[in-house]
């Protein structure tokens, strides 16, 4: 019996690796940001990639159908900047906290994972606070929602890392009415500076006492390796190339700064988060190659972000630089569509470089273009189908595809509402039979003090 | 594009000297409180209103070519903090939330800084007026004190002000744990619920003692009573205790609503529920009681994690379904410019697109006893309008001209000068 069933299973196997998964959506509205629009298109999905595009496609007979008439589907969304999925987001008690990564938190059970797709987000920079001049390490993800922590990361993304300039990292280096004492430093811009040339001074001396130790392996000597160091590993990865720097900034003077820290030490900049001074140096960041991460349209929420301007995207987009929106917030992200029309209203670019901000954009600028932020073929079929122009504020997503597997469904999701409803009602009603009948045991355990007894915390 | 600079000229020029009259011709013209009319005027005389529709007789007054755009009435914010808050975590630049449980002596609008650069910024999308209010989240009061109606142009304060005490704002006790001080140790529990409804007990005792005392001190002035002293916190009630100016109660969750109602049945007192996130079964009794509702934000998530994804999206359909009148605001100053996409993403979510658009115009004027005054493009009314090359629910719609009480108004602001700044940059 045990083996028979074992044979069952490698049979099915078989039958699922030999049988592609094959979708086809058709009568769509298709904004490939890349390649233009196509009216009445079809998008052919096999085994997770996109296929075929175009208004006349071949499907064969087995392809699972959506039929998206009436409806506009774009790449799904990319997120450049966001904390959803993460148990913890700042280690905030040292200055330079590399040695800790959002790998180690992920949480693939948040809701939010859940609400941005909805949203049609299918990719987040998943970053870690902006507590220390140098924060901890950070993860791409696909909102793959129902997988485990695990199968989140994006195969194949490089790695990152989090820095932060301004007023957030010196923050706990500031005397204040909640501390007096235990200031962490730095205490001003220039400590920020100065903590991350540190960092980057240690980093290489540790980087060439590693290089010294891997040429006398190669001549064949037999030296003692140099000790691992769990805080400098990540920044020797800087150094290499090998992981790529997103840092939170805001005023044009600490941009600067750290392009020139960077050239100094001979590492790149692969994005520059909020920036929303960059629209002042525009030019040096373009020079630099630096890609610039920013909101729509926040500002005066604070002292560093009362020069913030709603044409900052638009300006350092004429300037060119690479400019992503991203959110940074739970509820933002959920229609970072509607944002992307923010740089239309404000700066005048066109619908194709406003919908590029929150997908090929923002893949540039994680290196993963090849595979995402576009509807093109070889790509992963990750779309979002919107039930009217994505740009529109009057649209909203309706399905939401990651590696041609539909994550969410609008009408999945408001036709199972009822069932949820009544399963709540019947959690509740165990629960409050649950505590009568502990408060009676307990009157019953000490008999004479029932009156006395305190009453169960019911959940209110 | 043409079109737009000639537009931009003729109204850039001589407006003081024509005492505020112009006609804006050719344009489709959306009154809000009737049908579009398409290929209609817009007659405006001293700041106000003369006529409206297809065959207007405007002779002698400045031109304004409206063709391929649209006119509005302008809209109108429920709820914001302009003039009262510059930059959110400077506490030197915020005037809200003032000390003290029982305030309604302070006035909202003579802490209205004119110069406020949020002015300009919110006006420039079409936003001609908000209530601005005198105290909002974190706040620890229970009768805050007056929110005031104000325009958003004006030299002085005094100018600004549409309405002074155009309601009495209220943040209502609440059952909800007070959220976890930032101090606290990680992972530390809330107080127990019955330390938090002792508290609210408390504080529901001594609301109910301020309104007995200003009751009576409303009838020892009437009464004349001998060697009676004047109360000015007191005295501030009496509008609301003779119905003339109504509560603006913020209570969010269907608990405090429900007992922010039946406070307002007892004591007798016109309410405005404010800020509310959820309708649960209160849908009839809200409609029963005649109570409107300003909704916002409405760009939020759920409440709870167990609740619908689109739940604060759809929630605006939901109270107008049950038959209640409502309105948006914002709640902040930051974000008061993006007063129209709260309403379309309302309908996004099911809101009608015509109730959406009079939720942020005609339905405020109503709520805020200013529908003779503003709201819509009918005779009579100030001139309070904005010109747009569409829909302005939608973000990507330019709003062209602004006009207040028949001014023209600069749309210049901040972000447009450091925009035209930089750009200039080599």
């Amino acid at each position: 019996m045990k083996r028979l069933s074992a044979a069952a299973v490698m049979v099915l196997a078989g039958v699922g690796a030999a049988r592609a998964e094959v979708t086809l959506i058709k009568n769509a509205t298709i904004l490939t940001v890349t390649k233009g629009t196509i009216t009445k298109g079809s998008i052919l999905i096999r085994d997770g990639k996109i296929a075929e595009v175009g208004q006349s496609v071949a499907a064969p007979a087995e392809a699972t159908v959506i039929d998206a008439a009436g409806e506009y589907v774009m790449p799904g969304i990319i997120d450049c900047h966001s904390h959803i999925a993460t148990e913890a987001v700042n280690e905030g008690s040292v200055s330079v906290s590399s040695m800790v990564g959002i790998p180690d938190t992920l949480n693939p059970e948040d809701i939010y994972i859940y609400d941005a797709l909805a949203g049609g987000v299918t990719t987040v920079n998943v970053l870690h606070g902006s507590a220390n001049a140098i924060g901890g390490k950070t993860v791409v993800i696909k909102t793959r929602w129902g997988k485990s922590a695990e199968e989140l990361p994006f195969e194949g993304a490089l790695p990152g890392i989090k820095f932060a300039l301004g007023e957030n990292p010196k923050r706990q280096g500031s005397p204040s009415v909640f501390r007096a004492t235990n200031l962490r430093y730095p205490a001003t811009r220039m400590g920020v500076e100065d903590t991350i040339r540190e960092a980057f001074n240690e980093a290489k001396i540790y980087q060439a006492e590693w290089n010294d130790y891997r040429a006398a392996l190669a001549r064949g000597e037999h030296p003692e390796p140099p000790r691992r160091d769990l805080k400098l590993d990540p920044l020797v990865e800087v150094l290499e190339g090998k992981r790529l720097v997103h840092a939170h900034c805001y005023r044009a003077d600490e941009i600067l700064m750290l392009l020139k820290v960077a050239d100094d030490y001979g590492f790149k900049i692969r994005t520059l988060q909020h920036v929303l001074e960059g629209y002042k140096v525009a030019k040096e960041i373009a020079a630099h190659g630096t890609g610039a991460s920013t909101f729509s349209d926040w500002w005066a929420y604070k002292e560093e972000a009362y020069d913030a301007i709603p044409y900052n995207a638009a300006i350092m987009t004429k300037k060119g630089v690479v400019v992503s929106l991203n959110s940074d917030s739970e509820e933002l992200m959920r229609h970072l569509n509607d944002e992307a029309a923010k740089v239309m209203k404000y700066g005048g670019l066109s619908e194709t470089e406003a919908l590029s901000m929150i997908t090929i954009n923002p893949a540039k600028q994680l290196m993963i273009e090849k595979r995402v932020g576009s509807i093109e073929v070889g790509k992963d079929a990750d779309l979002a189908i919107f039930d009217g122009h994505p740009l529109s504020n009057y649209s909203k997503v309706v399905k939401t595809i990651i590696d041609g597997q539909v994550y969410f469904d609008r009408a999945k999701d408001v036709a199972g509402r009822a069932a949820k409803e009544q399963e709540k009602a019947q959690l509740i009603a165990k629960e409050k039979e649950r505590a009568r009948k502990e408060s009676e045991g307990q009157r019953r355990a000490r008999p004479g003090a029932g009156e006395q007894a305190p009453k169960p915390e019911v959940a209110q | 594009m043409k079109r737009l600079a000639a537009v931009l000229i003729c109204c850039g020029v001589g407006y003081a000297a024509d005492g505020n009259s112009f006609v804006i011709e050719h344009a489709t013209i959306h009154p809000v409180s009737g049908a579009d009319i398409v290929n209609g005027s817009v007659l405006v005389k001293d700041g106000k209103i003369a006529a409206v529709g297809t065959k207007v007789a405007a002779k002698g007054v400045r031109v304004v070519e409206g063709k391929g755009l649209h006119v509005y009435p302008g809209m109108i914010n429920s709820a914001t903090e302009l003039g009262l808050s510059e930059i959110s975590a400077i506490r030197e630049t915020n005037d809200t939330n003032e000390l003290g449980e029982f305030d309604p002596q302070l006035k909202a609008e003579v802490a209205v800084n004119p110069a406020s650069e949020h002015i300009p910024v919110t006006r420039a999308n079409g936003i001609t007026a908000a209530m601005t209010l005198p105290s909002t989240e974190g706040g620890q009061g229970i009768v805050t004190g007056q929110a005031a109606l104000i325009h958003l142009d004006g030299w002085t304060w005094a100018e600004m002000t549409v309405m002074s005490g155009a309601a009495m704002e209220m943040l209502f006790p609440s059952l909800e744990a007070p959220r976890r001080s930032f101090l606290a140790p990680p992972g530390a529990a809330g107080p127990p619920f019955r330390e938090v409804k002792k508290a609210y007990d408390e504080k529901m005792r001594r609301l109910r003692e301020f309104f007995e005392e200003a009751r009576r001190y409303r009838a020892a002035k009437e009464g004349n009573e001998a060697g009676l002293k004047r109360d000015l916190r007191l005295e501030a009630m009496i509008p609301v205790l003779e119905g003339k100016m109504p509560v603006m109660v913020v209570a969010p969750r269907e608990r405090e609503m429900k007992a922010a109602l039946d406070f307002a049945k007892e004591q007798k007192v016109r309410m405005v529920l404010a800020g509310c996130r959820e309708l649960g079964k209160l849908g009839p009794e809200i409609k029963a009681a005649g109570v409107p509702v300003i909704l916002g934000p409405t760009l939020a998530t759920p409440l709870e994690q167990d609740m619908p994804y689109d739940h604060a999206y759809a929630l605006p359909e939901e109270f107008h379904k049950a038959g209640i009148e409502i309105a948006f605001g914002t709640f902040d100053v930051q974000f008061a410019r993006n007063l129209p996409y709260e309403a379309s993403m309302a309908a996004a979510f099911g809101l009608p697109k015509d109730e959406a658009l009079k939720s942020v115009t005609l339905n405020a004027a109503k709520i805020w006893g200013v529908a003779d005054r503003m709201g819509s493009i009918e005779v009579g009314k100030a001139a309070d309008l904005m010109v747009t090359d569409g829909d302005p629910l939608e973000t990507r719609t330019a709003v062209l001209q602004v006009y207040i009480d028949g001014r023209p108004v600069d749309l210049n602001n901040r972000h447009k000068r450091l925009y035209e700044e930089y750009m200039k940059r080599p």
